[in-house]
């Protein structure tokens, strides 16, 4: 009996394996490939806010986005973060204001452990970045996202790891786009250059050109600041 | 004298700690290179740094003022007539929006210094002057505020006309 189902798993292992590497594969190519969908489809959407200029920078996207089709929409930012939520939140309420839209139906606002607070040692940074994870995992199974906005802060990169396995295990389907920051005009943030790298990133903005000419995946529309 | 016209600088160093900023304008090198350019009123917003100023005021000298933080760092930008702040996109960006002359100081402290990326691509743009805290009385003493060239704000709608193709919306 114990033998058997050895033996069982010794084939249905190599199987799963396959059928999961071509899935891999398969969401490696599709994610790339733009879609067609009617004018009036209601996207789901995660925007990763994160300290400093990244924020003002994703709010100039938010303000810009077509509302009723980015809708409704989740903003994430770091525990420790006070301030990027409380913009998104005036942001909103003033759309409340100006539209008569109602914000608890059209916007989320929820926060996230970070991986690693500045300064902390590398020992327990194991422990943060563990936790990190599983919580941006959670994250991404209860708002099942259709599109993430994200610029580069590092709460970033574990919530679009969790939303790429999530397409790879087929609960969900997302587009990512990666903006990266205005700051970076010679190199690409971790961040970025991880989501470039290994193609997790759908479509992959620079702001700046000769940042276009080293990563020539990359899109380069101009600036947002 | 007391009719001599106000022309504030205002220094910002945002929420960082950017003693070596505050070290460097509170210097006798710099306040001479500013009363030479013809500037009356130095206003330093010192953020999380722990070194203090001295306040010094009276004739020939500028009068000088400071405090930590304050939710009206917009106006005091508006009000002055030349910004020197720390390499945050936040503050470049938002001086450059009201058209304000600007110096920019590197920190050389910080770890992972790609900041220095932005002024320094700005700068060769003319659009800011860019420094260290060692070399902003050299600065002061050689800018030209006229050689500055306006900044032309960023635009979204591209980026965002892209991700809508990408999503197979079709376009307006």
């Amino acid at each position: 009996m114990g033998l058997n189902a050895v033996v069982a798993a010794c084939y249905a292992l190599p199987v799963l394996i396959s059928v999961l590497t071509v899935r891999f594969f398969y969401v490696l190519w599709h994610s790339g490939q733009s879609a067609s969908r009617p004018r009036n489809t209601r996207l789901r959407c995660l925007i990763i806010l994160g300290s400093g200029g990244h924020t003002a920078e994703m709010m100039n996207i938010v303000t810009t986005l077509q509302k009723d089709r980015f809708t409704p929409r989740y903003y994430v930012a770091a525990l420790t973060d006070n301030m990027s939520l409380q913009k998104a939140e005036v942001y909103e309420q003033s759309l409340i204001q100006s539209d008569g839209m109602k914000t608890a139906e059209s916007a989320h606002f929820m926060q996230i452990y970070r991986s690693r607070e500045v300064g902390q040692s590398y020992i327990t940074s194991i422990a943060t970045t563990l936790l990190a994870t599983l919580h941006a995992m959670w994250l991404v199974i209860r708002i099942r996202p259709q599109v993430i906005f994200c610029n580069g802060p590092g709460t970033c990169f574990p919530l679009c790891i969790s939303a790429f396995l999530l397409k790879v295990l087929g609960l969900g389907w997302c587009s990512i786009f990666y903006i990266e920051s205005i700051a970076r005009v010679k190199k690409l943030s971790l961040s970025g250059l991880l989501l470039y790298k290994l193609r997790i990133a759908d479509q992959f903005f620079v702001q700046w050109p000769q940042l276009q000419h080293k990563y020539p995946r990359a899109c380069y529309a101009g600036r947002l600041m | 004298m007391a009719e001599r016209e106000h022309r504030t600088v205002f220094v910002t160093v945002g929420t960082t700690c950017f003693d070596a900023l505050v070290m460097a304008v509170d210097s006798p090198e710099v306040k001479k290179a500013l009363l030479q350019k013809g500037y009356s009123n130095l206003l330093i917003q010192m953020g999380r740094g722990t070194y203090v100023p001295s306040k010094v005021s009276g004739d020939a000298t500028l009068q000088v003022d400071h405090f930590t933080f304050s939710p009206s760092i917009a106006d005091n930008m508006r009000t002055a007539s030349l910004v020197i702040s720390h390499a945050g996109s936040g503050s470049i960006f938002e001086t450059l929006r009201l058209g304000k002359p600007l110096i920019v100081v590197v920190n050389e402290d910080l770890m992972d210094n790609h900041q220095s990326e932005l002024a320094e691509e700005l700068a060769e743009r003319k659009h800011l002057f860019c420094a260290r805290p060692q070399t902003l009385g050299e600065t002061i003493r050689a800018m030209d505020l006229e050689t500055l060239v306006p900044y032309e704000p960023g635009d979204a709608k591209p980026v965002v006309a892209l991700i809508n193709r990408f999503l197979g919306f079709p376009v307006a």
